[in-house]
């Protein structure tokens, strides 16, 4: 079957034709989709199907990542999806299930922003499948997402190793037409390992099993070096060779199909051209490539210069290894038909034949009218203004928004969770006041661990959770503390009267800043959840309710 | 057959319809089709843009090349001109004349129309008005700019008006009318 589907849509179909049990994640732009896919089609199965998939969001990377592996030990398939930022949360998780290996099979899906479009860094998550010493995929184009999942899963069952499957944004969110097969192959079995040893990390056994991973690397080479999705054409000039990675393809077949009748004169389509869509680097098709006369090597790759380095390391010294590192390529960002087609050519591209008029300005995205979160920055700027010297903390959110015009209201903004202990370690270092602003969701995510930090040294801090009941800026998924935010900071020990709720709208302004400034005035650790929800879920909930 | 088409304008005005709905009527013409969009904090009232490729070839890349686009199709007439560099020199530029105003310096729309003007293929309509004359609601403004695009798309009109049946059939005949009747407008209008 024929079907219009999104990288991260395929990503999803694939791994649902492949016998999936249970989808964890977390989620994050580029990533979210894929979870949202399997989740609609779970929705469309009903209630009474057999072969039912696991497809609830995880609280974070780290627990979703965990519970795959759970499912992965218990026999079954097991897929864990987020954003690369989402690879730092799962770190532990990630690297430890490299050691203990898998059971049934277990692929993690990273999808990366190179340009940052919807994100702080650009860190490129291959680092992590090299870091962890596992195989990773990176498909080119979303059939080769579709095919790969089922690949995947074998792969991950047959070397007994979780897989690292790697898109960028461009991949993930792009659609195109892709072949689906007819049937799913079944769910597994439940079926708990033979050895549990393996997933017992005592240093004995860990050394016993990550002595079995540094063995395995020259089967995952050789795996790389047969695998369909590696592919090495000598070119008619062999001097000349081109390495790409991932998308990176297309635009480099683009180019030399454009070749003809574009303003870039292209002089590398002779050139010897090897596709790597799979990792460790297969060592025997680079090898050829030297001994086919390869002296320039031009890299072409999504994200970071991972494989210009590894690169280095592998060819004889004599060989030129050009890349993002040596400026043939942009050193940051996203890859672009222009700035590959501009590394083929010996000169300098003829300008794009029209430029952008000058009194074109900027558009940035901004709170929604009628937002909770624009209500809760109007009253603790005001209250803030009140001191010579506020500082406000703010994290990952619709809400870090309120750092542009006309709120200019955080001070920083760095990873999940981290307003509330950086407003406790400025608070520790002897600011007043200190302020976090966090959502509902990145509270839960990676917020209460931080907050008891802040009760046991009873912090002077006031964290405002903004809660709107949803994980907003991704599209409105559900968030795992929804209806229990005062129970989980009373929990924490945070003072029963010291936990307020204010309702953000404008008639409650005044009454708001009040709040404010009561837990501003008392010394130890506030919570006040500004709460309402977020008005993009209100609509549709409203439009739900009609129907 | 092959059209390179950038789709433009501001964050919930309704550019991915527009794409769903070529989208549509192009696989059933059997065409290769690649749609790169944009998703996550840039759909909160930024600007927003979907590359859209179609030909009867394979295609590669997911992202346009600068001055590769046929078409730039924008519901926002400033956002039009933010795609200038990927337009051919002999490509159109089919633009709502109306300014979305939600920056505090937003530039003078007179120059920005003449900016457009000043290209030679453009095609600019009031959406807005249009949708209103053919009796439809205002969230069809974006077929009206469809049906203005058509005679340059490389699809024949019946093929999106079927299009748009289909995509907007499960909505009920009511807003598959409305929509034709939006897609109808701008195409006369485009034409004259």
């Amino acid at each position: 079957m024929k079907h219009l589907l999104l990288g991260d849509e395929a990503i999803a179909q694939g791994a649902i034709d492949a016998g999936l049990s249970g989808v964890y994640a977390y989620p994050g732009t580029p990533s979210t989709e894929i979870t949202e896919y399997i989740q609609l089609s779970e929705k469309r199965k009903g209630d009474e199907a057999k072969d039912k998939i696991f497809c609830q969001w995880a609280t974070n990377e780290k627990t979703a990542m965990e519970g795959a592996l759970g499912m992965s030990y218990m026999g079954k398939r097991a897929l864990v999806c987020m954003k690369h930022v989402g690879m730092n949360v799962c770190a532990d998780a990630f690297m430890n299930a490299a050691i203990t290996g898998v059971n049934g099979g277990l692929v993690v899906v990273a999808a990366d922003d190179p340009s940052m479009h919807s994100s702080q860094n650009e860190q490129d998550s291959r680092f992590y499948a090299k870091f962890a010493m596992i195989p990773c995929l990176e498909p080119s184009n979303q059939q080769e997402a579709y095919d790969m999942m089922h690949y995947a899963f074998d792969l991950s069952e047959s070397l007994r190793t979780p897989i690292l499957l790697r898109v960028t944004t461009r991949m993930a969110h792009s659609r195109a037409v892709v072949e689906t097969m007819d049937t799913p192959r079944e769910q597994n079995e439940l079926s708990a390992p033979e050895n549990t040893n393996h997933f017992i990390l005592l240093p004995a056994f860990a050394r016993k099993n990550y002595a079995e991973l540094v063995d395995a690397q020259a089967d995952f080479i050789q795996t790389s070096e047969e695998s369909q999705y590696n592919q090495y054409t000598k070119g008619s000039n062999p001097k000349k060779a081109i390495v790409t990675t991932g998308i990176a393809y297309n635009y480099l077949m683009e180019a030399i199909g454009e070749a003809s009748n574009t303003h870039y004169p292209l002089s590398n389509s002779e050139a010897s051209i090897l596709k790597i869509t799979q990792y460790p680097l297969p060592k025997a098709l680079i090898d050829q490539m030297v001994a086919d006369g390869a002296e320039e090597i031009l890299v072409m790759e999504e994200g970071q210069p991972v494989v210009e380095e590894l690169l280095r390391g592998m060819v004889p010294s004599s060989v030129a290894v050009k890349g993002r590192l040596t400026g043939d390529l942009p050193r940051m960002g996203e890859l672009t038909p222009d700035s590959v087609a501009l590394a083929l050519s010996n000169s300098e591209a003829s300008n794009s034949p029209l430029p952008i008029p000058e009194l074109v300005v900027g558009r940035p995205p901004a709170l929604c009218q009628g937002c909770g979160h624009r209500d809760m920055y109007a009253a603790l700027n005001e209250v803030a203004r009140e001191h010579e010297n506020a500082k406000i903390f703010g994290d990952i959110g619709c809400y870090t928004l309120g750092a542009l015009s006309p709120f200019h209201a955080i001070h920083a903004c760095v990873e999940m969770g981290a307003s509330i202990t950086m407003a406790k370690g400025a608070a520790d270092a002897g600011q007043f006041p200190s302020f976090a602003v966090i959502g509902d969701s990145t509270f839960t995510h990676s917020g209460m661990t931080g907050l008891l930090d802040c009760v046991n040294s009873k912090a002077n801090v006031v964290v405002l959770i903004s809660d709107n009941l949803t994980t907003g800026m991704t599209g409105g998924q559900d968030s795992a503390g929804t209806g229990r935010l005062e129970a989980i900071c009373e929990g924490l020990g945070v003072e029963k009267e010291h936990v307020r709720v204010v309702v953000p709208l404008p008639k409650n302004m005044e009454e708001i800043k009040q709040v404010l400034r009561e837990e501003v005035a008392y010394n130890g650790t506030s919570v006040v959840i500004a709460r309402r929800e977020c008005i993009q879920t209100l609509k549709r909930h409203l439009k739900q309710n009609k129907k | 057959m092959k059209r390179d088409i950038i789709l433009a304008g501001v964050g919930g005005q309704g550019i991915l319809s527009i794409a769903t709905v070529i989208g549509e009527a192009a696989l059933k013409e059997g065409l290769y089709l690649k749609q790169a969009e944009v998703h996550g904090m840039s759909q909160r009232g930024g600007d927003v843009q979907s590359n859209l490729r179609l030909s009867s070839e394979p295609i590669y890349s997911d992202l346009i090349a600068k001055g590769g686009a046929d078409i730039i199709i924008s519901l926002e007439p400033m956002e039009a001109l933010r795609y200038l560099p990927y337009l051919k020199p002999d490509g159109w530029i089919v633009s709502s004349c109306k300014p979305f105003v939600n920056i505090p310096n937003y530039p003078d729309i007179e120059q920005v129309l003449e900016h457009i003007q000043a290209v030679k293929n453009h095609v600019l309509l009031d959406v807005e008005v249009l949708a209103k004359e053919a009796g439809a609601p205002l969230q069809a403004a974006n077929m009206v700019l469809l049906g203005a695009a058509i005679p340059m798309l490389g699809i024949d009109h019946d093929k999106i008006v079927a299009g748009v049946e289909r995509i907007f059939a499960r909505k009920g005949e009511a807003v598959v009318a409305a929509n034709i009747a939006a897609i109808e407008a701008g195409y006369s209008a485009s034409k004259h």
